[in-house]
């Protein structure tokens, strides 16, 4: 069913008795062309872009939950392309680009809001690695303005510039990166994955890779045995568990990372904003609630809990930035497992054992990157080669000297 | 006309008025009143419209689980959006608004919206709003956005202060009703140390809303009686107005303490405290919340729940109707009706959607068995009610009654999932609770008052055992044990109106079946879709309401269909008490110079450096631009003599018999055969071979050195080296401490440093060229027998020496050099001079040190030994940090020497498009030289040591400027170091 | 999170900085012939295990001893607390 105005008018003039399922509910069947573990948001890019751009519709999405479970169902929706290092602004860039068509392309609103991201510097040394990002971003075809402290203040007046403990020294500002609903992305990419003849079996864990010879031939699921050409893993803070079962060691911690949402509220901030002197980031959504987070807790883990030093960390630069905020009441917090790789930067890549593909790695920057995440996993899939954009998202990485660490704090997941 | 509604007393002293605002209007209320009994009491009842479809609202409930009346408390810098009148307690010249809407509260414009619902059931802004496509941002988007939000902020700073706090206990009771109040009498009397922490101003919980007794006396006497004997136990600590709004690992529980939002004013004091609790056990009494059922219309203002309508009555002595009807599926909201009788409200009807006896005879009202409210009428406020069996009835205030949900959210926030209790037609307390944690009364569903009393009683027991406490043997406090029958109802379905589910986001039914056709029909699914639970009452009224109408529409089991969990806090907690004093200046702390009071009363421009605080030029009079003053000060420096206060650097003190050999090891290059009395410069790599930190380290004797680091990187190295000696080497002979705050040290710069350094050493130093030369270091005297140390070490190039003395020392030395140099003219520098010069000498710092480069990279790769093990010297011989085109830090001019040079500019060919491609490094620092006249940088470029003399474009698209520079050895002034070693 | 340091007894885990698995006490021997694999293996691939993990923790604002902390990464549980020092020690590892 096509959506649109005229539609909602129809069925709602008739009761709102006529929509149809936004996907379907198969069973498995026993073999697959493809085969993608993980239906989160890059799980099902990916499963959209083999049918759409590849036409490869032979494809299972196998989730072990419903579908958008993942950290797609709970980040602070931020998109964004600026990044600094070669191995990544372009890769990013593809991600923004194919955002700004994405809701036309998939017929689903996913409130792509282009309200602009600000980085806030609040030092000398801080602005001259925001003029490098900048400069990078602008050579790779995004969009960086440098605003000094009054084009910051004319932006967004009601932060801290008079009495702060680090003064907004100016920003670096991205007028394409914005929010996005972040649920409607899983659902838009399932509904034209679904559309298109993509099996999507929730409730199906994958309990075991079939690896014979170094060759990949399927998966054992709790709903049976499935064979597949090529099986595709993109289980994001459940890297490390599923790879294990091929007897892979990855570059890669888990860690959770906390956020934070408002009560609802008036519009009272515009954009996006982060606080370059703490640990702070901030957005409002539609609906009102103030959208926040800050670090994450620094600890590895698998549960999707946070504790409370880092709530107060993230409270404090808030308040800081914003002394407004004080009576904005937090509403809810939570807590997501994210894929900290050892240098920040993500993975597409096949592995050593045939038909066995990695996606992972993300960090807590894989919202953003979901559609061209998807893109270039179903290029690799597709073609065995790895899209020009992702040639360097290599596991070997490391092993070669060929770190990707955009903030150059080394091999510590943690800290990036 | 005024509090009509109020038709007893209550438990307010209705012997003091006070006054409040609504809405700009004058009402009165008294002691005890919250603003809602208060609104009640003045026949407020319109109070606020809904989310979506503004629809008028009033107060629904008597707790925190407020969903419709939320305002905006107080005015000014002060207001406070969303605020439930619920639990704001009343205060003389309170004033509050109602919010969300646009036109009086009483004639909404957005009203409209509640015209068009049929087209925007859930999940029709997923559909539409996607043509064309630049109308989100610019149309759609400003319109939705301004229309959704519910209360505003007034965008001034919050003037209140916040305080933080820590408290232990073996035993934190969270709610003080029944089951809490008979829990903490036990581990109280058993001498277990208790925190007994209760949300409400006045502990007691449901006993204050109810007209039963305990022990033969008022509930409301036995809470007296109970609390007084609490009061008097050391052991016992009774935090009211205090939510505990979170579990956390390990028995730490966030409680927020209100202290002053009962005042008119908080007058200096702390507006709340958010506490860390540390307890060994926690049982939560939290109790129970009432819900709703799902019929046509059932969100008009006069709908409540059942027993917040007994509240109002029993404890602010206040009716919310003159002729009230019941809608109930339980008998627990039978009581309602006889407490209204008793206090002589007319009670219009009772509604049971149970096919039984009725279980109380009600006078005056006419009893309806096995039937249901299908639809209500009245726009602001219900009048009439009409009835699954065709009957109207008369009403201005409909009780609704659906069943009780025990409080498990604290259960859940380590991800306990509750699970399903048929016969009480509830979720209870599942999964695997928090550590610790056990739950007892109507938390844990028991529901009638005998229960919860009991169950207080044993689960205290049971928790004094598990912490070898013997109980004391208190007697169960007697109670009739009520009857709490329920038969499961959630929807009637002959309503063909829409019904409410969750009323603060509009959720209705017909909302739960397009999100099951649509295909969401995951719990989690549904709740995403639809916004069911996502309200500021975090569904605390429509959780339990949706799953279940969720469930009965897929045909499967309330079981079946799972729910979702609790995530803290249990009610909202304001940003500002989570940040506490960390704000404005205090944010983080401040760290000092130690000859700070110095460089201010010397009128210093600071520069916040970390949490330093250093001076960054010293401008005299006459100079109207910082880079005057710089470019004084490197001059005289250059030319004379200048002196900076660098006492920032770590210092790291390292001691033992292996110390030299521990040096070896964390530093790329020697350090073992540094001998006694002399300094050397050091890189230290991280264990992937990139460049961590660089510094000079002095050997004053055969087992002791003092390494300086960054001052960014000092905690941070000396971190890594703790790690080194603990975990890496543990039988190595070295201690380490720092010293970084213990030395004030000061780089004494320029041609004439010996000469005044010779007036401030002591004699018996003899500090000449033959006899302290380059990098000489040593222990000395000055200024007559005051300790120091020296160090021959140049960062700006000239002839030059740092001198260090006991912090207490260090505003005092400043000042005894810069008086010893009065005869050179000798000048203070700060970090901007200090930064230049740096430049002009070509070394490297925090923008070429920046955890991405190697010692290749800033050209030092043969300082990394390759004779000896060292941190990182393995991984930096990977592939990828050792190839052709790496990246060398050379220097940098333009060719027009009139154009600034800007940092963050990139290198790309002549001739070459400004792109990703043709990127060949950046320039990493600039500063105007003085000594040479024109702006010059340093810079990483591919190959850059074999294309000294190639012209280049700095490509800096951001702020529009192309320059072409020259590629120039990094040494800009004196290459041979001759200055230094003079 | 509380963590009961062998010597001064439970501390808030906020006195505490992270680094990550035990294992990176057990650097490499950099004479080896495979050195470098080896190197490349210590630094960069973890177990990240889901269940009970080693870990070293690091008590900044404290003593300054590095801790081995045996937890759970399912539930945070935390079983054990020794000094890193005595399990260097303990694995072999000297001057």
């Amino acid at each position: 069913m096509r959506y649109s105005a005229l539609q909602i008018l129809k069925q709602g003039l008739t009761g709102n008795k006529g929509w149809t399922p936004a996907w379907r509910e198969p069973e498995p069947r026993t073999e697959y062309d493809i085969i993608i573990i993980g239906g989160g948001g890059h799980g099902l890019a990916t499963a959209y872009y083999l049918a759409k751009e590849h036409g490869i519709t032979n494809v299972a999405v196998l989730e072990k939950g419903w579908l958008g479970s993942g950290n797609i169902g709970r980040n602070t929706t931020i998109i964004r392309s600026n990044y600094m290092l070669p191995g990544n602004e372009p890769f990013y860039e593809l991600s923004m680009k194919l955002w700004e068509g994405l809701e036309q392309d998939f017929n689903y609103n996913a409130m792509i809001s282009q309200r602009g991201i600000l980085n806030l510097c609040h030092s000398d040394p801080q602005r001259d690695a925001y003029a490098r990002r900048g400069n990078a971003m602008l050579m790779a075809g995004a969009d960086a303005v440098l605003l000094d402290a009054d084009g910051v203040r004319k932006l967004c007046p009601d932060m801290d510039f008079d009495n702060a403990r680090f003064p907004i020294k100016g920003g670096l500002w991205q007028k394409r990166g914005g929010t996005v609903r972040h649920d409607a992305v899983a659902w838009g990419y399932a509904r034209g994955a679904d559309e298109r003849g993509v099996d999507i079996i929730q409730n199906c864990e994958v309990t075991g890779l079939q690896i014979n010879n170094g060759v990949c031939t399927g998966v054992d699921t709790t709903r049976g045995k499935i064979s597949a050409k090529k099986v595709a893993v993109c289980v994001a803070g459940s890297s490390s568990r599923v790879m294990s079962m091929a007897g892979m060691r990855l570059p890669i911690e888990s860690h959770v990372l906390q956020a934070f949402v408002s009560e609802g509220l008036k519009p009272t901030i515009p954009g996006v904003v982060t606080f370059g002197a703490g640990h702070f980031y901030i957005s409002q959504s539609d609906k009102g609630g103030l959208v926040f987070g800050g670090d994450i807790d620094g600890y590895n883990t698998y549960a999707q809990r946070g504790n409370l030093p880092t709530v107060e960390d993230v409270c404090e630069g808030g308040m800081a930035l914003m002394p407004n905020l004080g009576r904005a009441r937090l509403l809810r917090m939570w807590g997501g497992v994210m894929d900290m790789s050892m240098d920040g930067t993500p993975f597409i890549d096949k592995t050593d054992i045939s038909g066995l593909f990695f996606n992972g790695g993300w960090c807590y920057g894989g919202f953003k990157a979901t559609p061209a995440s998807g893109w270039c996993y179903a290029h690799l899939l597709a073609t065995d080669q790895p899209h020009e954009t992702a040639t360097q998202l290599r596991l070997d990485r490391f092993k070669r000297g060929r770190m990707i660490d955009e903030k150059g704090v080394g091999a510590q997941p943690n800290l990036h | 006309m005024s509090q009509t509604y109020r038709i007893g007393r209550g438990l307010v002293d209705t012997n003091s008025t006070i006054k409040f605002a609504f809405n700009d209007q004058q009402y009165t209320g008294h002691p005890g009143d919250t603003l809602s009994s208060a609104l009640l009491a003045n026949g407020i009842r319109l109070v606020g419209r809904s989310f979506k479809y503004h629809r008028p609202r009033g107060i629904f409930s008597a707790g925190s689980e407020e969903p419709n009346a939320l305002v905006e408390l107080r005015r000014g810098a002060y207001q406070e959006p969303n605020t439930r009148a619920t639990v704001a307690e009343l205060f003389d010249g309170l004033q509050a608004r109602s919010q969300n809407h646009r036109g009086p509260l009483g004639f909404d414009f957005m009203g409209v919206n509640d015209l068009l619902s049929p087209f925007l059931s859930a999940g029709f802004y997923y559909k539409t709003f996607m043509w064309p496509k630049a109308f989100w941002e610019k149309l759609y988007e400003p319109v939705i956005r301004a229309s959704a939000g519910l209360g505003s902020l007034s965008g001034k700073p919050d003037p209140d202060s916040y305080d933080k706090g820590f408290l232990h206990a073996d035993v934190l009771i969270v709610g003080a009703g029944p089951s809490g109040l008979a829990a903490a009498l036990v581990a109280g009397e058993s001498g277990a140390r208790v925190i007994l922490a209760d949300e409400d101003f006045r502990p007691g919980g449901r006993l204050h809303a109810e007209t039963m007794l305990v022990d033969d006396i008022s509930g409301e006497q036995w809470v007296a009686n109970t609390l007084s004997r609490l009061r008097k136990m050391d052991n016992v600590r009774l935090m009211i107005r205090t939510t505990v709004y979170g579990a956390f690992d390990h028995g730490i529980y966030g409680a927020l303490e209100k202290k002053t939002d009962h005042l008119a004013s908080s007058d200096g004091m702390p507006r709340q405290v958010l506490w860390r609790i540390y307890a060994k056990r926690c049982i939560v009494c939290a109790g129970a919340t009432e819900r709703s059922i799902a019929f046509g219309n059932n969100d008009r203002p006069g709908i409540m729940l059942a027993g917040a309508v007994r509240a109002y009555v029993n404890r602010w002595g206040v009716t919310p109707g003159k002729r009230v009807a019941v809608f109930t599926n339980n008998d627990d909201g039978w009581r309602t009706a006889s407490d209204l009788v008793n206090q002589g409200v007319e009670v219009s009807a009772v509604i049971d959607s149970r096919d039984i006896d009725a279980p109380l005879s009600i006078s005056g009202a006419s009893v309806v068995m096995g039937a249901s409210v299908v639809d209500t009428m009245g726009r602001a406020g219900i009048h009439t009610i009409k009835l699954s069996n065709r009957q109207t009835i008369k009403a201005d205030c409909l009780a609704v009654s659906g069943g009780w949900n025990p409080n498990v959210h604290l259960t859940c926030h380590q991800r306990g999932r509750p699970e399903w209790n048929e016969s009480q037609a509830c979720f209870v307390p599942g999964g695997v609770l928090p550590d610790g944690m056990s739950v007892a009364g109507a938390a844990n569903g028991a529901l009638s008052l005998s229960a919860a009393l009991s169950s207080g009683i044993d689960s205290a027991s049971l928790t004094l055992q598990s912490l070898s406490i013997k109980p004391a043997s208190v007697d169960t406090p007697r109670a009739d044990d009520e009857s709490t029958r329920v038969s499961a109802f959630w929807h009637v379905k002959e309503s063909t109106k829409r019904c409410w589910i969750d009323l603060q986001n509009d959720v209705t039914t017909k909302d739960i079946v397009v999100s099951h056709q649509d295909g969401f029909r995951a719990v989690e699914h549904l709740k995403r879709y639809t916004t069911l639970g996502m309200a500021t009452d975090q569904g605390k009224t429509s959780n339990v309401l949706g799953l279940a109408i969720m469930a009965e529409h897929a045909g499967k089991s309330i079981q079946e269909t799972g729910t979702t969990i609790f995530r803290p806090p249990y009610t909202p907690v304001p940003m500002g008490a989570f940040a506490g004093r960390s704000r404005g200046k205090d944010f983080r702390p401040t760290r000092k110079t130690p000859s700070h009071a110095w460089a201010e009363a010397r009128g210093a421009v600071f520069v916040e450096t970390g949490n330093w605080l250093r001076a960054q030029w010293f401008p005299i009079d006459g100079e109207t631009h910082w880079r005057e003053s710089v470019d004084r000060e490197v001059t005289q420096t250059r030319n004379s003599v200048g002196i900076c206060d660098v006492s920032t650097l770590g210092k790291i003190d390292v001691q033992g018999k292996d110390a030299g050999e521990f040096l070896n090891r964390v530093y790329a290059n020697t350090f073992a055969t540094l001998a006694v009395g002399k300094v050397r410069y050091g890189i230290m790599l991280r264990e992937d071979g990139i460049l961590m930190d660089d510094g000079t380290t002095a050997r004053l004797g055969e087992n002791h050195f003092v390494m300086t680091t960054t001052t960014a990187n000092a905690v941070g190295v000396f971190r890594h080296m703790e790690f080194c000696r603990q975990c890496l080497w543990p039988n190595l002979d070295v201690q380490l401490i720092s010293a970084t705050e213990q030395w004030a040290q000061f780089a004494v710069a320029g041609p004439n440093a010996r000469k005044l350094l010779q007036k401030v050493v002591d004699a018996d130093t003899p500090i000449d060229n033959e006899s302290f030369p380059f990098m000489a270091c040593g222990e000395i005297s000055i200024c007559g027998g005051t300790p120091g140390r020296l160090f021959r070490i140049s960062f700006s190039g000239e002839l030059a020496y740092e001198i260090a003395v006991p912090t207490r020392y260090g505003n005092s030395m400043m000042d005894a050099l810069i008086k010893a140099g009065e005869e050179f003219q000798a000048v203070p520098y700060g970090t901007e001079a200090l930064g230049v010069m740096r430049i002009e000498k070509g070394h490297a710092a925090g923008n070429e040190l920046n955890g991405q480069t190697t010692a290749a990279n800033i050209g030092l790769g043969r300082m990394v030994s390759k004779k000896k093990d060292s941190i990182g010297n393995t991984l930096s011989e990977r592939e990828g940090m050792n190839t052709e085109n790496d990246l060398a830090l050379v220097g940098f001019m333009p060719t027009n020497k009139s154009v600034s040079l800007s940092a963050g500019a990139h290198f790309v060919s002549k001739g070459n498009e400004a792109n990703t491609e043709n990127d060949e490094g950046w320039m990493t620092s600039v500063a105007y030289s003085p000594s040479l006249e024109c702006s010059i940088g340093l810079g990483f470029i591919q190959r850059g040591q074999d294309r000294m003399g190639d012209i280049v474009i700095a490509a800096d698209p951001l702020r529009g400027g192309t320059t072409e520079v020259e590629i120039v050895s990094p040494h800009f002034i004196d290459p041979e170091g001759e200055r230094l070693r003079g | 999170m509380i963590i009961h340091h062998p010597l001064l007894g439970p501390r808030d885990a906020a006195e505490f900085v992270y680094l990550g698995d035990a294992s990176l006490i057990n650097r490499p021997d950099a004479s080896a012939d495979d050195a470098a694999e080896q190197f490349y293996e210590y630094q960069y691939l973890r177990d990240n295990v889901a269940g009970e993990m080693r870990e070293l923790w690091y008590h900044e604002q404290g003593d300054r001893s590095w801790l081995v902390v045996t937890r759970n990464t399912l539930t945070h549980e935390i079983s054990k607390v020794e000094l890193a020092r005595d399990v260097a020690r303990a694995n072999g590892r000297d001057r």
